[in-house]
Parts: C-alpha cells; sequence; structure tokens
C-alpha cells in the first residue's frame, strides 16, 4: 500500500486550477475505473531476520572489497611501473591500476544498491502533482511586476529611448565579430587555394623521403606517391602538401585514353594526378591495377585514371586535376607547369579568375 | 490510503555524534538557509521503471569524462608546433610530429594510468552520447515530451548537440593521422559552403589546411566553452525536470496526479549514488581492458597518407554516410560561382531530421490540440502513428549510419561497394516508409490484444473438454491490477474540419485536419467501464 508523503487532499488537482482544453482526444465519463494500490507485498529481509543478517554482512562485504580495490590500485601503481620501451608494462600497468580502482568503485556501488534494495524501506510514497503554472494569485503579482517595472521606467511610453537601447544593443555585438578577423592571416585565401608547389622544371620527387624519380624506374603498373622536390624545406610544409601531393601511374600507353589538348601532359604512358579528392579533400590513395581505378577511402569516390580520371562512381562531382609532366635532361620527371585547376575541394569562387 | 506509523521519535538525549551534527547543520543553515531546500526536496519522489537509468547512464559518464578530462588537461599539450618524438613508443621513435600527438603518445606510454584515463575519457564519451541516444528514444517513444515537458525536450536535445560537438573536438585534438582526415572532410565540407564557405575555413584552421591553430582552437571549446554551455544546460534540464517532476507509467494506483515512487531520502539517494558508482567501475573495466582509439597506429597527420576503412567515431557516422550517398556529378556553375550539391545537400538535409527531432513536440500538440498537463508515460503501443514515426527515424538514421561503414559491409561480406551504395541509397527512402507501416501495423494490433486480454483474460494453456464432448481453452483473467495497465491510455479522434468564428476554413486548419486524420484515423479505443462490467458477467 503507497502512503502519502505530504499533507495536500486527494483528487484531480490539475483539473480543478486549470480548465485545459483537451483537443481532439477522448473525454469519456466512462472511462475504466482505477483499482487503486495493490497491497504491498513484503521482502524476504523484512520478515525473516537472518536474510536481513545476510544481506547485511553482503552490503558490509561489497564495501569491504572497494576498500580492498582501492589499496590494491595505489599498490600496482608503485609496483607494476612503466618501462620505457616495454609495452607489456604499460598493458600491465594499465590492467591492473584499473582493476583496482574498478574495484573500489563497483564495490561501493553495488555495496549501496544492495542496501537500499535490500534493506531500506521499500514502500512506494505517493505525491501529488499541482498544476505547473503559477496559481492566479501569483501570476497577478508577477504582471504587476511588470507593470511596475514598465510604468516606473518608462520603457514602454517614452518610445525614443527604449528604440535607441534597442539599436545600440544590436549594434554592440558587432566589435566582438571584427575581432575574430584576425584568426587568419590577411590575404585573400581564394589566391591561395590555386597555386601549389608545382612550377616549370620542378621535379616529381617520392613521398616522403624526397628522392626524385627517373622515368625509367616507373614500370608499367606501378604507382607512385609524390611531393615536389624541396617541399621539404618549406616553412608551411603541411599545407604545401596539402594541395601538392600527387600519384603518378605508368598504363600502357595503349590503354590511355587522353583528351586532345592534355596529349603532351604525359611522358610515354606517365601520368601524374593531384592525389587530393575533389569531394572533400581525402588523399586518393587506393589504386587497383587491373582497372585503373582511383579509390577515395574516405567516401568511395572513384576516378578512371585511363580516362582522364573521370568520376565513375561516388560523391565526388570532378575529375581530379592532372599535373603536366615531361622529363629532364637526365632523365627524371618534371612538372612543366602548376596544376590548370585548384586542386581538391570544390569551393565558391574556383572557377572564378 | 492511510499514513504509515514513522519510526518513533528518538526520546534519548543525543548522541555525541548527533550533538556534532545538529551543530554542523545549524551552523550551515544560519547561514544559507538550506533546511528550506532539504524540506523541500529532501523527500521528492522518483518513479521507478528501467528506462529511467537511461537518462541517468547519461549523467553519470559526463560526470566521469568531467573527471578524466581534467586530469587528461594537466598531461596534454594543445600544440602544433613540430617536435621529434622521443618517447618510448619505438616504432615512432624520431619521427617528426605536432607536440599535441608526442603529449598524447605520452599519456600513453610513459605515464602512469594514462592509458587508463585517455582510454575511461573516450570510452565515457561514447557511452554519454549512445545514453543521451537511448533517452530521448525513451522520451520519444513514450510520450514523456508532451505538456508541460517540451522545453526540456528541446533543452535535452541542445545536450546530444552539444555531445555530439564536444566528441567531434576531443576527436580532433591528438592530431594523429585519423582525426586528421576527419578535420580534411571538415575542411572540405566547410568550403562547399556558398559566398563565407571558404572564409570560414580559413579563420577556423588559421590559414590555409591544416595551419597550426586548430588543435588549440578546438582545446578551447573542447574544455572550456563548449563544457561551459553543456553544464549551464545540463542544469536548466535538471531544474525543469524537478520542477514538472518525473512521469510515471500508468499502473494501479497511479494517476495524472500523483508520483509514485521512492523518495530521494534515502532510498532513491541510495540507488542513484551507487548506480555512479557502477557506471563508473563498468567504464573503468572496459578502459583497463578494451583498447579505443589506438593513435599510435596511425601515425602523426600528414595530408598525403591515408588508412583503408577510415570510419569516424560512431555518433558522427550518420553525417559520413550522408556524404557518401550522394549520386556523382552533383555540381553546378552559375555565374562562375560554385554550387557544390554533393556536400549542400546532405548539410540541408541532416539539418532537416534534426530539427524535425527538436520541433516534434510542438508538431504533435498542435495536432492534436491538446493543452492539458501530461504525466503519464504512453507505452509506445498505445500511440501508433507517433511509435511508427519515431521507427521510420530510426530507420533513416540507420541508413546513414550504415552508409558510413559502405566499404566495411563491402569488403566483410564480399560485395561490391557500388551494390552497397545503390542498396543503401535505396534503402534510405523505402526504408522509413516500409518501418512506419510495419510499426503501425503492429502497434494496432498489440491494442487489439490488449483489449482483449483485458475483456477476456489471456490463454492458460489449459483444455477442458466439456460434457457435450466440446473442447475448450480455458481463458484466465488478469488480475485487475495488471489489468489497468492495459486500459489506462488517452484516446484521440481525427479533427473535424470546422469553419472558425469568422466562417473561414484555414489554410492551417486544412493541413491540421489531414494530419489528424492521418494519426488517429485508426484506433483502438480503451477498454471502458461498461465493457468491463459487461465481460465480467460472462
Amino acid at each position: 500500500m503507497a502512503q502519502h508523503d505530504d499533507a495536500s487532499t486527494p483528487g484531480s488537482s490539475i483539473e480543478r486550477h486549470t480548465e485545459s482544453s483537451p483537443g481532439t482526444a477522448v473525454v469519456t465519463a466512462d472511462a475504466a475505473q482505477n483499482p487503486g494500490f495493490p497491497p504491498h507485498e513484503p521482502r524476504v529481509t523484512d520478515v525473516d531476520p537472518k536474510a536481513d543478517k545476510k544481506a547485511e554482512r553482503q552490503v558490509t562485504t561489497l564495501f569491504f572489497l572497494s576498500l580492498v580495490g582501492s589499496i590494491f590500485a595505489v599498490a600496482a601503481y608503485i609496483a607494476f611501473p612503466i618501462v620505457p620501451g616495454d609495452l607489456g608494462s604499460v598493458r600491465l600497468n594499465t590492467a591492473l591500476v584499473g582493476t583496482g580502482i574498478a574495484l573500489a568503485l563497483l564495490g561501493i556501488g553495488f555495496g549501496t544498491v544492495h542496501w537500499a534494495k535490500a534493506l531500506m524501506r521499500d514502500t512506494e510514497l505517493v505525491e501529488q502533482r499541482h498544476p505547473t503554472r503559477g496559481t492566479e494569485e501569483t501570476r497577478a503579482k508577477a504582471v504587476e511586476v511588470f507593470t511596475l517595472g514598465n510604468q516606473e521606467s518608462g520603457i514602454g511610453r517614452r518610445a525614443l529611448i527604449r528604440n535607441s537601447l534597442i539599436g545600440a544593443a544590436a549594434v554592440a555585438p558587432l566589435p566582438a565579430v571584427a575581432l575574430f578577423r584576425d584568426l587568419a592571416p590577411a590575404e585573400d585565401p581564394n589566391a591561395l587555394l590555386k597555386h601549389t608547389l608545382w612550377e616549370e622544371g620542378v621535379r616529381l620527387t617520392r613521398d616522403p623521403d624526397g628522392s626524385p624519380i627517373r622515368a625509367a624506374d616507373v614500370t608499367i603498373g606501378s604507382v607512385f606517391h609524390v611531393i615536389p622536390e624541396g617541399i621539404r624545406e618549406e616553412e608551411e610544409y603541411l599545407e604545401e602538401k596539402a594541395k601538392a601531393a600527387v600519384l603518378l601511374v605508368r598504363l600502357n600507353p595503349g590503354d590511355l585514353n587522353e583528351l586532345p589538348e592534355r596529349a603532351s601532359w604525359s611522358y610515354d604512358g606517365i601520368v601524374a594526378y593531384s592525389k587530393i579528392c575533389t569531394h572533400v579533400g581525402c588523399p586518393v590513395a587506393l589504386y587497383e591495377q587491373r582497372t585503373h581505378h582511383l579509390l577515395c577511402p574516405c567516401h568511395q569516390s572513384e576516378f578512371d585514371i585511363a580516362n582522364h580520371a573521370a568520376v565513375i562512381f561516388g560523391p565526388a562531382a570532378r575529375p581530379l586535376p592532372q599535373l603536366p609532366i615531361a622529363v629532364d635532361d637526365e632523365g627524371y620527371l618534371i612538372a612543366q607547369s602548376d596544376f590548370t585547376e585548384p586542386v581538391g575541394p570544390s569551393f565558391w569562387e574556383r572557377e572564378r579568375a | 490510503m492511510t499514513t504509515a506509523p514513522t519510526s518513533t521519535p528518538s526520546t534519548l538525549p543525543p548522541t555525541r555524534t548527533a550533538r556534532l551534527t545538529g551543530a554542523a547543520a545549524n551552523y550551515i543553515d544560519e547561514r544559507t538557509s538550506i533546511s528550506g531546500i532539504v524540506k523541500e526536496l529532501g523527500r521528492k519522489i522518483f518513479p521507478d521503471h528501467w528506462s529511467f537509468m537511461l537518462g541517468e547512464v547519461a549523467l553519470y559518464s559526463f560526470v566521469v569524462i568531467l573527471l578524466s578530462g581534467t586530469w587528461l588537461t594537466f598531461f596534454f599539450q594543445p600544440s602544433m608546433a613540430e617536435v621529434h618524438y622521443e618517447g618510448s613508443y619505438v616504432p615512432l621513435k624520431g619521427l617528426e610530429m605536432s607536440i599535441a600527438y608526442a603529449s598524447a603518445l605520452d599519456i600513453s606510454f610513459d605515464i602512469r594510468g594514462g592509458l587508463l584515463m585517455r582510454q575511461m575519457h573516450h570510452w565515457a564519451a561514447l557511452l554519454f552520447i549512445a545514453a543521451i541516444g537511448l533517452h530521448m528514444l525513451r522520451v520519444f517513444f513514450t510520450g514523456a515530451f508532451r505538456k508541460p515537458r517540451e522545453i526540456n525536450w528541446f533543452v535535452g536535445f541542445v545536450l546530444f548537440i552539444l555531445a555530439m560537438a564536444e566528441g567531434f573536438t576531443g576527436y580532433s585534438l591528438p592530431d594523429d593521422l585519423l582525426s586528421g582526415n576527419g578535420l580534411r572532410i571538415i575542411d572540405g565540407m566547410v568550403k562547399a559552403i556558398p559566398i563565407i564557405g571558404v572564409w570560414i575555413s580559413y579563420l577556423l584552421f588559421g590559414g590555409e589546411f591544416p595551419g597550426t591553430d586548430v588543435v588549440a582552437r578546438f582545446y578551447s571549446l573542447h574544455i572550456l566553452l563548449l563544457p561551459a554551455v553543456l553544464v549551464a544546460a545540463l542544469g536548466v534540464h535538471m531544474l525543469l525536470l524537478i520542477i514538472n517532476k518525473h512521469t510515471q507509467f500508468a499502473g494501479p494506483g497511479k494517476t495524472n496526479d500523483n508520483v509514485v515512487g521512492v523518495p530521494i531520502m534515502p532510498v532513491f539517494a541510495a540507488k542513484a549514488g551507487g548506480f555512479f558508482f557502477i557506471v563508473f567501475g563498468v567504464l573503468t573495466v572496459i578502459a583497463a581492458f578494451f583498447t579505443i582509439n589506438p593513435i599510435w597506429n596511425y601515425g602523426p597527420y600528414d595530408p598525403s597518407p591515408v588508412s583503408a576503412g577510415t570510419q569516424p567515431d560512431w555518433y558522427i557516422g550518420f553525417a559520413d554516410g550522408a556524404l557518401r550517398l550522394v549520386p556523382p556529378h552533383l555540381e553546378t556553375v552559375i555565374f562562375g560561382y560554385v554550387f557544390s550539391w554533393n556536400i549542400l545537400l546532405p548539410l540541408g538535409v541532416l539539418p532537416l531530421f534534426l530539427g524535425a527531432v527538436a520541433f516534434y513536440p510542438w508538431l504533435e500538440a498542435w495536432i492534436t490540440g491538446d493543452k492539458r498537463e501530461h504525466h503519464i508515460a504512453d507505452r509506445p503501443r498505445n500511440a501508433p502513428v507517433r511509435t511508427a514515426i519515431g521507427a521510420a527515424g530510426v530507420t533513416f538514421y540507420a541508413v546513414l549510419w550504415a552508409a558510413a561503414s559502405s566499404d566495411l559491409i563491402a569488403t566483410h561480406f564480399g560485395l561490391g561497394i557500388e551494390m552497397v551504395i545503390h542498396t543503401l541509397q535505396a534503402l534510405l527512402f523505402i526504408g522509413p516508409v516500409v518501418a512506419f507501416m510495419l510499426t503501425r501495423r503492429i502497434c494496432l494490433g498489440l491494442q487489439r490484444k490488449d483489449r482483449e486480454i483485458a475483456l477476456h483474460g489471456f490463454e492458460s494453456g489449459r483444455i477442458v473438454r466439456l460434457p457435450g464432448g466440446e473442447y475448450i481453452e480455458v481463458h484466465e483473467q488478469v488480475d485487475e491490477y495488471e489489468r489497468w495497465k492495459l486500459l489506462a491510455y488517452d484516446d484521440y479522434q481525427p479533427l473535424m474540419l470546422r469553419p472558425n468564428a469568422r466562417g473561414q476554413i484555414t489554410v492551417g486548419e486544412r493541413i491540421r485536419s489531414r494530419l489528424s486524420g492521418w494519426f488517429y484515423e485508426d484506433r483502438i479505443s480503451p477498454v471502458n467501464q461498461r465493457e468491463l462490467e459487461e465481460s465480467s458477467h460472462h
């Protein structure tokens, strides 16, 4: 049997105070009757003193285990230090300290819950709800407060003051916005996005060691991850690499379907394409030799290298930009120029000069 | 209902401890008048149901996040300056990397308990978001968002978004290859926003991607701004919970006007406090034995390499999946300006979906026109269309989520990636519709079954042969307390379209009536008193 814990009268307090519309709800006078609270069933610990004692012992044991766990955690922290270079010691330290702390926490947790469930009074209590809205009296007082505020300040009456304040307050955050301008340097980012480190005569070198690539070393079907020569010395190495990374592939010249205006951009079946996906900029790093397809591991855009890197599947919209290449006197691969279009993801002013 | 005999007041002289406690309490009360709060809240009643624990799990894992996170701030250095790694993880020795990554490695390999705390922080964050998600589903499917709790639903939604933002900013801090690729994706998405996209990216990264600022900036957001907003919103969430009191499921003796349960002092406090320690303890066990986010395997961030099977943390999956499901070539150039529909489409659809979640309570309230307070949680079957809408939403989310693992689905089950994507694209549209229809049917079926059980009892499995030779199965009546749970629910009828006071039928009213018909044209009325009495005469 549930009991009242507060003194308010039972009954439909909510409906008495407010006459809220039920909307399209069906309100029937013939609704089934609530049978009231079922009889309370005592627990074993309520009727059997032995069970009560036993539960008490269990709770105490759990708290004691917690104590042991805490001490164990500190002991393990000291006794099992990390030996530099030994991953086993890291694992052991983590596992043992963790076990000790877990025991300490779980002992307290299970002990307390067991105590509550087995030994604390378990009869359910009843509390009356009251409508969320304030009483009419309170609401009248609140209205009065606002009325007085309005009268005494004159904010409703003195329109000029009020409106000029609203105007001032609306403009006040502007300096805060302006102050964020110097989060980035002064240059126009659009210009930066349109250029990479590639220019006429720059050698194609291996990523990451920077060694130049001889055209003769590029066998058919092989793939090279390429960066421009000298990129390592750049102050903004990662920023430049994020634009200049290139993938170099040699295909059987017979398999290569080149656009007529780009016929001179490859060298003996060797083609170089930007490695930065035109979707959202992940490195397009997975090359399937048999099909000449490049796959972006992030969102699975597929580009056909044999067919000027056209998009054949996935969310990308544009082919990968091609880097025009040639060979220098020593037989090393070089760039003919920078990319002829911006690399990487699309942006608003991408197509503007 | 009677008042129970409470323990008899003690007439013995107070012990030393009691005197001390009394003095301390007096000291505090004379300076804070805290006795008023204790009187008001100390015996507040909390109803009990396993599903009410989900919100608690979220709250407690947040406390674990705060504790472990504060510890981590003492060791982590959010700088992107380059160093040569000299820590004790041999495979990366001598490599150039950011200080952030190096200090995250030091936490993992050179500081005792560091790996434990890092993993506890990460696991607790995952549990936090998972628990919030399940808590939201519980509140949605039981209609616990109805008046007066609409605002608290919205506050909870804000908490959900903040939790994801915390997750993403935290995930990016170690500056490893995987999180760097996540940032790269954000950069690509931001750049696609018309007019201001490039500038937002430029300001966010302090120059061109990746720059040397983003980790420190995310660190400020992750440990200062977002937690401050989160804690404030959490405070409002709890305050409104206290003001509105918790909902309860229908049950004998429980009405819309009362709360039946255990008082805060002592039972609820003991159960909830104990449960906090259990959540904390379980997270510690997981952190001690299960690796999460092994940043040492990924290496420092470099824009060129990437690992196959790249996955975001699961809670960002739905957004990543949305990006993957867009068909190829969706981009148009108008007057030289680029519209990247392949990004803008997901960027538009996701806020619409989330907005529908955030504002659903007001939609349903508008359709029903019900202005009463609701404190009895619905069983999902008793609101078939709401439950079906929820199921459709879950399906939509689940398809996007599955799409984030499209490559892994393809490799694990030996399917073509194209086939997986095309299937998911179709499912994104068909799945929610099928889920809606199925769920609605199932709910109506369950309601019919409830009605039958309430009126005719349940099949007892006992076959009896009547004197005439006929065999029947004996139906047994459920007791009246159990039966009440099957009867007590709100029932709505479709809105009748009527002209308003000025004799007009507005467009809004037409839409409302359509929606109302859609919600309530098929409905099973609860059993009423007359039917009950008739059935008991059989």
